[in-house]
């Protein structure tokens, strides 16, 4: 048995995303190898070699993968997954969009989203917004499963000095190319590694109140978050939607402000350690799975948190 | 340009599921059903596909038991223009609906497919990345904004973890929508009366030379721990309090 792991990383480094994968594959059990597939990924690659209980990095340095198309990393997978056992991605965007690519082609039911390792070829996945937890068994002889990261621990970056090879590179496949990005650089950290996330709903009425939470982000060194609801009004970009839909987080608090708590919603945050809800709003279900719940405007208790957290 | 867009039934995003107690699956007798709204997302945009001149017909396909010809109607009074309903009872799996898609792709050439990109039941996100490979066709997932382009390419801006991304792709090609590419709109009494008379075609899984048979099982589904209601404080000054010496998280 060995396991392919499939790096998230932007070429210089590893994601923490990664990490936590790693750790789903030493409950798989086997050697467990790392796949860097980008241009310029010699940082990456070599942070991939420390994590502690790597025993391979396999480098694919290629133009065709600077963009991670799914078309050509893809093609990469296939040619490679013969050798293992079980082929393992995070559940991030990047994973969701490659992995399934790679599967159909290799004639394999993926399983998605992992959240236990129960044996080689038995796993744990929440369905229906996280409603439902399914065990499922593979009768695939090549796994090629998703990870969702919340629900393993991260493994130690330090510890490891795996050997690092070149992979042949599988070529473009010459079907999309990148055109652009809009990516919004922020000082913060990411959301789904953020130790405090605080997080806005519709309540906030306009992108321009996030500053409140960016206010009590700062002191926290939080990330910010939202509801659909704050997305779809424009109020916040897209990448900050935490739910069944969004982002999964599980941070050691999770505090969300004028959010109402729809099971869409609950469903990205409610592994979080410790939850806070703001609501002006007694009966919101938030209530039902906050650890402290404070009934209150936030347009009053928001300012007033700031000042509680700069008092020591 | 012919567009083709897949439908799933599953249990409406409103209802609050509960699993059965004998742990074989989640209760799904007397439980409202509506069409996936990733799924009407794409139904949307094929529809303004065809409102703008880019699409010429619209074929909605949808895979699965009898009630399923229901999503097919409600998808054809937003405006596809005919159905195709590939019938069967087994358990049907991402890979399996993807080689079904795959065939009845090869009867009918679309330039386009649009799926959603997960259904809100099963929440595997593959169909559509799946149906692709097996096509050999490009990709282009997660879609907030479809652009055609006169030389056979589109450009799709793809909502990503860290903002948006722009590719561009080759027709054919198969999207699955994210949430913000359009809000689906409701169908008029007029248009679904008119959906009533507008063919659906049944096929099924052997005429297609598709098995359709699950490779996962489920070997039980079960409800997660549920977490309890804490306490409610009076004021900031109490949270942080409590933030810092209860529960130690500051
Ligand atoms: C297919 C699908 C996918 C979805 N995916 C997601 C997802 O991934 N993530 C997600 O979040 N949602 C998702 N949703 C949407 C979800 O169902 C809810 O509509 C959404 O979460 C509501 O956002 P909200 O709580 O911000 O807004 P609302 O439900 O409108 O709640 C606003 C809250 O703010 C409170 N409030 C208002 N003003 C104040 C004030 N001054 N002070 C204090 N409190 C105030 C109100 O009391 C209320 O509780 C999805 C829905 C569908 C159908």
């Amino acid at each position: 048995m060995s396991v392919l792991i499939i790096a998230e990383h932007d070429n210089a480094t590893l994601k923490p995303a990664t990490l936590h994968v790693v750790t789903a594959a030493q409950k798989i059990g086997g050697g467990i190898h790392i796949l860097v597939a980008g241009q310029g990924v010699d940082g990456a690659a070599a942070a991939a070699a420390k994590v502690a209980g790597v025993a391979k990095v396999l480098k694919a340095d290629h133009a065709a993968y600077a963009n991670q198309l799914a078309e050509n990393v893809a093609k990469l997978i296939v040619a490679l997954a013969p050798n293992y056992s079980h082929v393992l991605a995070a559940a991030t965007v990047n994973g969701k969009n490659i992995m399934p690519r790679a599967a159909a082609l290799l004639d394999v039911q993926q399983i998605s989203e992992i959240s236990a390792v129960e044996s080689p070829d038995t796993f744990v996945r929440p369905t229906y917004a996280g409603n439902a937890l399914a065990t499922v068994q593979s009768s695939d002889k090549i796994k090629l499963i998703t990870v969702r990261a919340t629900a393993f621990d991260i493994a130690p970056a330090e510890g490891g000095s795996a050997a690092i090879e070149s992979a042949a590179a599988a070529g473009d496949a010459g079907l999309s190319k990148f055109i652009g990005q809009e990516v919004q650089k922020t000082e913060r950290p990411e959301l789904t590694s953020a130790r405090v996330v605080v997080s806005g709903g519709r309540g906030m009425q306009s992108g321009d109140n996030f500053k409140l939470l960016e206010a009590v982000a700062d002191k926290l060194n939080a990330a910010v978050g939202a509801s659909r609801a704050a997305v779809d009004a424009g109020f916040v970009p897209n990448d900050y939607q935490v739910g069944q839909t969004g982002k999964i987080v599980a941070p050691e608090l999770y505090i969300a402000v004028g959010i109402s708590g729809a099971i869409q919603h609950l469903a990205g945050m409610k592994d979080s350690k410790v939850i806070v809800a703001i609501n002006k709003d007694e009966d919101a279900p938030i209530f039902q799975v906050a650890d402290y719940g404070l009934v209150a405007d936030l347009f009053q208790a928001v300012p007033e948190l700031t000042q509680a957290l700069e008092k020591k | 340009m012919k567009v083709l867009v897949a439908v799933k039934r599953v249990v409406d995003a409103n209802v609050k599921v509960r699993v059965k107690s004998d742990g074989t699956g989640v209760e799904t007798q007397n439980v409202k059903m509506s069409m996936n709204p990733f799924c009407e997302i794409a139904v949307e945009e094929a529809v303004r596909l065809k409102e703008a001149g880019k699409a010429t017909e619209i074929v909605a396909v949808s895979l699965g038991g009898a009630s399923c010809a229901e999503t097919i109607r409600t998808a054809l009074a937003m405006g596809a223009d005919r159905g195709i309903h590939v019938q069967t009872d087994v358990e049907l799996q991402p890979l399996a609906v993807a080689k079904l898609l795959k065939a009845v792709v090869d009867k009918e050439q679309p330039g386009l497919c649009i799926l959603g990109k997960q259904a809100i039941d099963d929440d595997s996100n593959q169909t559509g990345q799946m149906l692709s490979a097996l096509l050999g066709w490009p990709q282009a997932t997660y879609a907030s904004k479809l652009v055609i382009n006169g030389d056979n390419t589109a450009n799709v801006t793809r909502e990503v973890d860290g903002g948006l991304e722009t590719i561009q792709v080759k027709t054919p090609f198969v999207m699955t929508t994210d949430l913000r590419l359009n809000e689906p709109r409701y169908a008029s009494l007029p248009n679904i009366m008119k959906a009533k008379k507008k063919p659906i075609e049944a096929l099924t899984p052997e005429a297609l030379g598709v098995d359709p048979a699950p490779r996962l099982k489920t070997l039980k589904v079960v409800e997660p721990s549920k977490r309890s209601a804490g306490v409610k404080v009076k004021s900031a000054a109490e949270l942080v309090d409590k933030l810092r010496n209860e529960a130690k998280v500051i």
